[in-house]
């Protein structure tokens, strides 16, 4: 029992987080509670506090919307929500696709494909790429453009509202993850990722490596969804400063030397450049 | 200096190639892969904008700027009592995630407190636009506009029907029936529905109530049910229609002919021969 809760503790309050979220969100549909109603594009809680998605807003507003005062409240609440805990938080402890992807992660890693398939042949800066071309295309023809064809938007507007064809779009990406392209989509592609990576860059929440007591077992490495972010390990100990992690915490617990934990960013970094060496016999 | 060694021993040496070669080549293919994504994204795009056969909840602003304010939130959806509204699925065929709705299945009832409006968080669904002097007025929507195929109606065939005038939320108003005598029998009468486009709000529950198989009557979207005149033809009966010649002014274009090409064009009698 220990060790499953030391072993697993942040995944099991992810998929609690997540699944909870979920729930809530379709007793908003279903039963009508207001405790949170709408979806990720943009949702409202008790019906008084708005709630919206940067990434679509910023989207409009390359398409030439109005933007009403409460789709600003929201997006501003979300953006400052996520620059304390972290921007990519809501890959890994809200979007429905996490799930998804997390397994096909989970099957790469038990049939070896990783071992097979070593080089992932595409850039991480896909993503960034993609929203620069989303508010092109936005703005071209004046709709938000990644929303229509978002598969985070179907997938979580299909699990509240009905899927429709939207099981396709989870299929897609499932067997492109486990086929075709290490973490592909969440690491490569998506620009809602792209868009919190840009915010979290700023985030107080951080994971922390101790070098000191880093075995270099590198199993934070393997297990870690974005693992260009983890440059540190065995080398400096240093917090992952990158926007790209998405304190999923999965590093936290597989690791089993207490060498990486949570802890609030030191705003003014200057002590951590030396490394705690006394502790290696 | 490489380059002027003899070409043999320029051969024979492996030079690596150029960072700057390697780097022009990663930016285009970056170019050339963004131009790929961009031009089947924007096709599909375009193509999912187009569609127009589809009915907005109340208070929708016009199809383009809805298309561009609609955060695609669903809380109208959850908002309304009837399950008229939906999302759209992928596979509907409509811009994805948009609401909308099929009065053939479910129609708008209407409601008086109008709460798929309110919840809306981006204004796409307008408040002012159902409002009568601040209350909100639901008689005021404008969903689309009720049309009749006058060879499927059956009042048309002479067969007794009021359905669609009973269904009328503005009963008597939206839908009249108009008497006229039946020729071909004589000695009945024919009561057929009218649509008034002012007054229609394009609720659907006319062709929710129509009897036949397919309904005979059925709401479109204004812009497709409606013609337009043009703005020069006025009403010379109507004053206020009659308002819009005033500060108009004329003008007068004079071409000028020349006779002496006419003449000659008639003369020239080579074509016939």
């Amino acid at each position: 029992m220990k060790h499953l809760y030391d072993k697993y503790r942040f995944l099991f309050l992810r998929r609690v987080t997540q699944m909870g979220l979920l729930m809530l969100y379709m007793t908003g549909s279903y039963w009508g509670w207001t405790f949170l109603t709408g979806n990720l594009s943009s949702s409202s809680i008790l019906g008084l506090i708005p709630l919206s998605d940067p990434y679509a807003v910023l989207q409009m507003v390359a398409a030439g919307a109005v933007l009403s005062t409460n789709l600003l409240i929201g997006a501003a609440i979300i953006v400052l929500f996520y620059m304390v805990i972290g921007g990519r938080a809501f890959c890994s402890w809200v979007c429905p696709v996490n799930m998804i992807t997390d397994a096909a992660n989970y099957l790469r890693r038990a049939f070896d494909f990783d071992k097979i398939q070593k080089k992932q042949p595409a850039s991480r800066h896909i993503r960034y790429w993609i929203i620069g071309l989303s508010l092109m295309i936005s703005s071209a023809f004046g709709v938000a453009a990644f929303e229509f064809i978002s598969p985070v938007s179907m997938v979580h507007r299909g699990i509240i509202f009905g899927l429709g064809f939207g099981w396709a779009a989870m299929l897609v990406i499932f067997l492109f993850d486990l086929f075709v392209l290490k973490n592909g989509w969440c690491g490569h592609i998506c620009p809602i990722g792209g868009c919190y990576s840009l915010i979290g860059r700023f985030s107080i929440f951080r994971v922390h490596h101790n070098e000191a007591h880093c075995t270099l077992c590198m199993k934070c490495k393997v297990v870690c969804p974005e693992s260009q972010v983890l440059h540190m390990i065995g080398k400096t100990s240093i917090a992952v400063l990158s926007g790209e992690c998405t304190n999923c915490g999965r590093c936290v617990e597989v690791c089993d030397d207490d060498a990486l934990e949570f802890s609030i960013r030191k705003l003014l970094e200057a002590s951590t450049s030396q490394p705690l060496k006394e502790n290696i016999s | 200096m490489s380059n002027r060694l003899p070409k043999k021993e320029r051969k024979m040496r492996k030079q690596p190639v150029s960072d700057r070669r390697a780097f022009l080549l990663s930016a285009a293919r970056a170019v050339g892969l963004a131009a790929m994504g961009g031009l089947v994204w924007s096709a599909y795009v375009d193509e999912v904008r187009a569609s127009e056969l589809l009915l907005r909840p109340p208070g929708a602003l016009k199809e383009e700027e809805f298309l561009r304010t609609c955060i695609k939130c669903g809380m109208c959806v959850e908002a309304c009592p009837y399950d008229t509204l939906m999302l759209a699925k992928p596979g509907d065929q409509k811009p994805l995630g948009t609401p909308y709705f099929i009065p053939r299945d479910i129609p708008c009832y209407m409601c008086t407190d109008i709460p798929c409006v309110p919840v809306c968080p981006s204004g796409a669904l307008d408040m002012e636009s159902v409002s009568t002097d601040d209350v909100l007025d639901i008689n005021r929507a404008d969903m689309g506009l009720a049309v009749i195929d006058h060879e499927s109606c059956i009042a048309f065939w002479g067969i007794q029907c009021d359905a669609c005038y009973r269904a009328c939320p503005l009963l008597d108003v939206a839908i009249t029936v108009e008497y006229e005598k039946n020729a071909r029998t004589g000695k009945h009468a024919f009561l057929k529905p009218v649509v008034h486009a002012d007054a229609c709000t394009g609720c659907g529950l006319c062709e929710h109530a129509c009897v036949t198989e397919k309904a005979a009557i059925f709401v479109l979207p204004r812009e497709v049910a409606m013609g337009r005149a043009g703005t020069h033809y006025i009403k010379g009966w109507d004053t206020k229609d009659e308002q819009r010649l005033e500060g108009a002014s004329s003008k007068t274009t004079t071409t000028e002919i020349s006779k002496k090409s006419a003449v000659d064009s008639l003369n020239d009698v080579g074509d016939l021969y």
